[in-house]
């Protein structure tokens, strides 16, 4: 075996490096792929807040002995749903409703976590990913849902694009812009719980932005758009396993590093330019 | 059209998609008594006139008078506190034989979409959900494209095209919708005049083809020069008409208010000062 192909499966032979190789690779792919309407509808702090909002979910599903993803989902979708609802109606302006609502699950999901013993490993995975953690069944469950939303963006594409680019066309037309608004909403509350095991809630923003920026930058059509985002997403993702499991540094961070290297990158040699 | 252009068969008063309330033969627009509020105060008050099928409105007001306002509700967009509002006999929201060309101003147009895809959005309600366009589909969006004189500028990215194609465009996508009443909103806001005039010469061919057309402008003259009807507002209803009936120095200056001003030498021309900052606008 050359030494190249021995650097490159060496790590797989351990099944939990092939297992996290796995979810760091759906990961990477799902999330720049919703992350383009994230980017293009200025959802990035909404985003953010979805990911911290989801904390107290996870932790009692953890504290209950539930599967992560289970409490995840039902506070993600909830608060996705809530926070939409919020951001349509009220006096305040909706990135302050937005921000009272974040901080104070975050701080609920931290003080539930902190009555724990194992509190500072435990609040370390939830925040920053524990990508060699993944379970067999982790791992399907993550596929599942990354193939599920994969498939709901490929179906409503032409709802979504009119969504996003001209709204007041979408209510025109009568499209159930109230439905179409909560299945986005929804759907990016379940890519930030699938990637949550892989990144954690601090750097999920990352996964959905980051290549998504990236690729805007470099294409002009939806769909290049979102191939460019999972291409940089996926490649940043073997990359950063890689660099984690060489460098000895933690994988979800290593991922996050990744895909920032490849937006300056991109940005240097195409921000230069006016885009358009 | 240019010269040389071979015209396509219009797609737009054959729909097959109207409801069984739509009625060809009622106004294309009736408006009762419309009064709109924001929070309690009146953004629009008391408008009526009705506007028959295939002719051309300019509706003109000094900034803040109401001419979006108004576009939204027949639009189906906002909701009116009271009043009535008709268009072809069923009420707002109820049909998409409206097409509503916001201003460009209102549109991310770095948004990556490229020119044919954005007239496809107008075909997105009849495509249905769960299915991608057909080639039946893109060939009327194609065919649009060329109806506005833009055959070539399909796979470009939006935002590339001037101004005035960006317009044109939209038109395209209102072509593609079937629409059989279109709203634009300043339209001819920062064209320069080539792309003014192409505008307008694509807007006369779609009269011809039985589109009825609804456009705000700041220009008074170009609302007296093209349109057959002028609808003067300033928050409430000042005036309906032909021009020469609206734009009377009574109705600029309850319009306009202390923005009109009679020229001591000129014979009887008014200057209109709007409250925008794009320049004099002058009405005869």
């Amino acid at each position: 075996m050359s030494p190249w192909l021995a650097w490159l499966t060496e790590p797989l032979s351990y099944p939990f490096m092939a297992r996290g190789l796995g979810a760091a690779l759906t990961v990477g792919i799902v999330c720049p792929v919703l992350g383009t309407y994230v980017v293009l509808r200025g959802m990035a702090f909404f985003g953010d807040a979805l990911a911290h909002i989801i904390l107290p979910g996870v932790v009692i599903a953890y504290l209950l002995g539930l599967p992560l993803v289970s409490g995840a989902l039902v506070v993600g979708i909830l608060a996705a749903l809530g926070v939409g609802a919020i951001s349509r109606r009220t006096d305040i302006k909706e990135d302050a409703a937005i921000g009272v609502v974040f901080a104070g699950a975050f701080a609920l999901g931290i003080a539930l976590l902190s009555a724990q013993r194992s509190y500072a490993v435990d609040l370390a995975h939830i925040l920053f990913g524990n990508l060699l953690g993944v379970s067999g069944a982790d791992l399907l469950l993550t596929i599942g849902l990354g193939a599920a939303v994969l498939a709901t963006v490929f179906a409503f594409y032409k709802e979504f694009l009119v969504l996003s680019f001209d709204p007041v066309l979408a209510v025109t037309l009568r499209l159930p812009v109230g439905f179409l608004q909560n299945l986005l909403l929804i759907l990016i509350a379940v890519v930030i719980v699938v990637s949550i095991q892989s990144v954690g809630v601090a750097l999920v923003l990352a996964m959905l932005i980051t290549p998504a920026a990236a690729a805007y930058l470099l294409t002009r059509r939806l769909p290049s758009m979102m191939a460019t985002a999972a291409a940089i997403g996926a490649g940043s993702a073997v990359v950063g396993l890689y660099g984690s499991y060489y460098l000895d540094i933690a994988s979800g961070p290593a991922i996050v590093l990744a895909e920032t290297a490849v937006f300056v990158v991109v940005f240097a040699f195409r921000g230069r330019v006016a885009r358009r | 059209m240019n010269p040389g252009t071979e015209t396509q068969t219009l797609p737009v008063p054959h729909s097959t998609i109207r409801p069984a309330d739509h009625d060809r033969k009622a106004p294309s627009l009736q408006v009762e008594g419309l009064t709109v509020r924001f929070n309690g105060t009146e953004a629009l008050k008391d408008v009526s006139f009705a506007l028959p099928a295939g002719q051309r409105l300019a509706v003109v007001g000094p900034n803040g008078a109401g001419k979006t306002t108004l576009f939204k509700v027949l639009a189906g967009i906002l909701r009116q506190a009271s009043g009535e509002v008709r268009i072809f006999g069923h009420p707002p929201g109820g049909d998409t034989c409206i097409a509503y060309v916001p201003q460009r101003s209102q549109l991310d147009l770095s948004f990556p979409v490229t020119a044919a895809e954005v007239v496809m959005m107008g075909r997105i309600r009849e495509i249905g959900m769960l299915r991608w366009p057909r080639r039946e589909d893109w060939e009327v969006a194609l065919q649009a494209l060329e109806r506005v004189g833009l055959a070539e500028a399909g796979p470009r990215q939006i935002g590339e095209l001037s101004g005035g194609q960006q317009q044109r465009v939209f038109l395209a996508q209102a072509l593609a919708q079937e629409a059989e009443l279109i709203l634009l909103d300043e339209p001819f806001t920062g064209l320069d005049y080539p792309s003014l005039d192409s505008l307008l010469r694509i807007l006369d061919e779609l009269l011809k083809a039985g589109v009825t057309e609804i456009v705000s402008t700041h220009d008074l003259n170009l609302a007296s020069e093209h349109f057959a009807q002028v609808l003067l507002l300033n928050r409430r209803f000042i005036a309906f008409g032909p021009p020469q009936q609206v734009l009377t120095q009574a109705n600029l200056v309850a319009a306009y208010g202390g923005h009109v001003h009679r020229l001591p030498e000129g014979e009887g021309v008014l200057i209109v000062t709007d409250t925008c900052c794009e320049g004099d606008e002058t009405a005869a």
